[in-house]
């Protein structure tokens, strides 16, 4: 049975339709890029998957290890092991970061019935993650991500990832405004992370990251459904002739 | 003025003349003070209860919310003394010198009086009316000269309460935690009355907590006078607490000196009605005050804060932060009004108000306003009404954290965001746990 069964995936916001039957499928172990215009909903699928409450899945199926996650809330999810990294990671002023990173790895350890992590051994997790993803320790004492840089946004997400140790992570362009250095560190959290049982899917604007997380397969996104798949190749054919013979296709 | 129609006196107005004639006599304090009570009865009997269409009390309508006197609170007896002794557990966790009054009335055998620090002095107010007193005839009633009209009643039925004075350059190793409980098991009315006087360069933290039992209609009207002198350093808390059906009248009357540091943080989730107002001026310069404050309100709680900061003197920093969350069909009101006087440059006063509307039905009133005579001043004032920020909520959830603590932290942020501004760091973690108290009782 794969990781993830994505079916027919109809999914709108405020009465706008913007997945129109969307199928995926995400192997255990295999790493899924999905590369797509702007617009294409490729957020919205990430979103969608998470549980977003502002989207309304009007048709169609998402399997998480053979059963549906649609009536999951948010929390749910994540602690069966969805982890979405934000395009766009939220501040949230006055929540200690530490105390946000306990609350969560503890709250989804309890509801899958596993113990608390005691406190000096959360602490050493932290630091050592931290230190990998070369995060200076001192922005954890901030509240979460307020102050922080666009590019340690994303670090931070990456960090989130890399202590709940979800089986299926989707980042949504987490490489978009980081420096070259910095996308190396990500993508490294990231190679750490692969795992025969672990899943991912990358979405990207730029072949660039793909050098550094090398996908099994290339998705392209457009208008609401994958209109191609392929090897790591497409993603060459993409950054060399964009996405104007796909968006014709869909169109029609 | 266009002559004033009288109005025909409502059931509580009689009540409380009634009260007044026949207590008159036994209140304490004979002389300037009997006079002083004559005089805010008159200035209460002509006004009336405070009503919608009196603008300083526009949201909390007393006449609409006091249906009927409650008798003056007889002497407590044991039992309610034994209740008493239970009160002020928020602060339990702060050494602090505890001062009890049961139903209006010092109990000195729950009280801390003897062995004061050094410079400190404090004494039951009752007494000090019923003898002359010095301090009570230099500063009683003339802190903050004001007409309102529940402040008139407290002078006029005023009982018991604290006379505190605190000599030039004393440090208070420990807050003094004044608490009052309302402890009879039968609706009663009671009108406590404190003077505080505060030496010039000394330093206290001064802790007011009132709290009722339980689903007893009592009325509690206290009144608060604060006089501190150039260069000391003051923290004031006051905490209204406990489930009752409690009407709850506050008002803190306060002079600041030149240079002073002065914060008051205001923090309640009790009672059935609650009316905070602080009238406030600053009298020399270099003062910086904090007025601030917390409501954590549900079921049909109301609570009021009108603030009243006069800007006196000018070179003086004034802020005002006020965060409401607001529960099921709590309101939650604020008006504050900021006067910058003619010949008071350089002040500098901003005032915010932050309400979180948890459900539908919940309700906000914002009025600020400011009043600006001086023209070198930087002043500004703000407000903001809305529900948890969904976004947020999302962000959480989605890394696995439940809706309900969610959403606890997003308030817990929203009302730290206050409190932090309480120096003292025990009173502070005492503050918030008692937030996440109230955050761990909603449904
Ligand atoms: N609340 C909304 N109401 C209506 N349309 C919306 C709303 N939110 C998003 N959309 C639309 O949904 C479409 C898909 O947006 P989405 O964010 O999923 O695109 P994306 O593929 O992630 O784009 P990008 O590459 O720019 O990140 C866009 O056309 C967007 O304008
Ligand atoms: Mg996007």
């Amino acid at each position: 049975m794969a990781l993830l069964e994505i079916k027919n995936l109809h999914a709108e916001i405020d009465g706008k339709k913007i997945l129109n039957g969307l199928d995926l499928t995400i192997e255990r172990g295999k790493v899924h890029a999905i590369m797509g215009p702007n617009g294409s909903g490729k957020s919205t699928l990430a979103y969608v998957l998470a549980g977003k409450p502002d989207y309304t899945v009007t048709e169609g199926e998402i399997l998480f290890d053979g059963e549906s996650i649609l009536d999951l809330a948010p929390d749910e999810r994540a602690a069966k092991g969805m982890f979405l990294a934000f395009q766009y990671p939220l501040e949230i002023p006055g929540v200690a970061t530490m105390n946000f990173l306990r609350t969560a790895l503890n709250s989804q350890r309890k509801k899958r019935g596993e113990g608390e992590l005691s406190t000096p051994e959360f602490l050493k997790r932290v630091r050592e993650t931290a230190a990998k993803l070369n995060i200076n320790p001192d922005m954890l004492k901030r509240a979460v991500n307020v102050g922080f840089s666009g590019g340690e946004k994303k670090r931070n997400e990456v960090l989130q990832m890399a202590l709940l140790e979800p089986r299926i992570a989707v980042l949504d362009e987490t490489d978009s405004g980081l420096d070259i250095d910095a996308l190396k560190i990500v993508a490294d959290g990231v190679n750490r992370l692969r795992s025969p049982d672990r899943g991912f899917v990358v979405i990207t604007h730029y072949q660039r990251l793909l050098d550094y997380i090398v996908p099994d397969v290339v998705h392209v996104l457009s208008k609401g459904r994958i209109v191609k798949t392929g090897g790591k190749e497409l993603a060459h054919e993409l950054e060399a002739n964009g996405y104007a013979e796909f968006q014709a296709e869909a169109a029609e | 003025m266009n002559a004033e129609i009288r109005h025909i006196k409502t059931s509580a107005e009689t009540g409380l003349a009634q009260e007044f004639a026949a207590a008159r006599a036994k209140l304490p304090g004979q002389g300037a003070v009997a006079a002083l009570r004559d005089t805010a009865f008159a200035r209460f009997d002509a006004k009336g209860l405070p009503h919608r269409r009196v603008e300083e009390w526009k949201y909390t309508d007393l006449r609409a919310l006091m249906r009927d006197a409650r008798p003056l609170a007889p002497a407590p007896d044991q039992a309610g003394k034994a209740r008493a002794a239970k009160a002020g557990q928020l602060m339990s966790d702060v050494d602090v010198c505890r001062i009890v009054f049961a139903d209006g009335v010092l109990v000195p055998e729950l009280s801390d009086l003897v062995g004061l620090e050094p410079g400190l002095s404090i004494r039951s107010m009752a007494q000090a009316l019923g003898s002359a007193d010095p301090l009570v005839a230099r500063h009683l009633g003339q802190v903050f000269p004001s007409d309102d009209a529940a402040l008139a009643l407290n002078t006029a039925l005023m009982g018991d309460g604290a006379l505190i004075e605190i000599s030039d350059g004393a440090t208070m190793s420990r807050p003094i935690h004044l608490v009052f409980a309302t402890v009879s098991e039968t609706p009663v009315a009671i009108f406590p009355r404190s003077l505080v006087v505060i030496g010039k360069g000394a330093r206290a933290t001064l802790i007011e907590s009132h709290e009722g039992p339980d689903a007893v209609g009592h009325q509690c009207n206290a009144a608060l006078e604060l006089i501190v002198a150039d260069g000391a350093e003051v923290e004031h808390i006051k905490l209204t607490t406990g489930a009752s059906e409690t009407l709850h009248i506050s008002t803190l009357m306060a002079s600041l000196g030149a240079d002073v540091r002065f914060n008051s943080f205001a923090f309640t989730t009790g009672l059935a009605v609650v009316r905070n107002q602080v009238f406030l001026r600053f009298d020399g310069a270099g003062t910086k005050a904090g007025i601030r404050g917390a409501s954590l309100l549900r079921g049909k709680q109301h609570a009021d804060t009108t603030l009243v900061i006069d800007h006196a003197q000018g070179g003086c920093e004034s802020r005002e932060l006020f965060k409401s969350v607001l529960d099921d069909e709590a309101r939650g009101v604020f008006q504050g009004k900021i006067i910058v006087r003619q010949h008071a440059q350089k002040t500098d006063g901003k005032m915010m108000a932050n309400a979180l509307l948890l459900s539908d039905d919940a309700e906000a009133d914002s009025k600020p306003e400011l009043e600006i005579f001086a023209d070198d001043v930087v002043c500004g004032h703000g407000s903001t009404v809305g529900a948890l920020n969904e976004d947020l909520r999302f962000y959480l959830m989605a890394r696995g954290v439940p809706k309900h603590e969610a959403e606890s932290l997003l308030i817990q942020a929203f009302v730290g965001e206050a409190v932090e501004f309480v120096a003292d760091e025990i009173v502070r973690d005492a503050l918030m746990e008692a937030a996440v108290r109230w955050l761990a009782e909603r449904g």
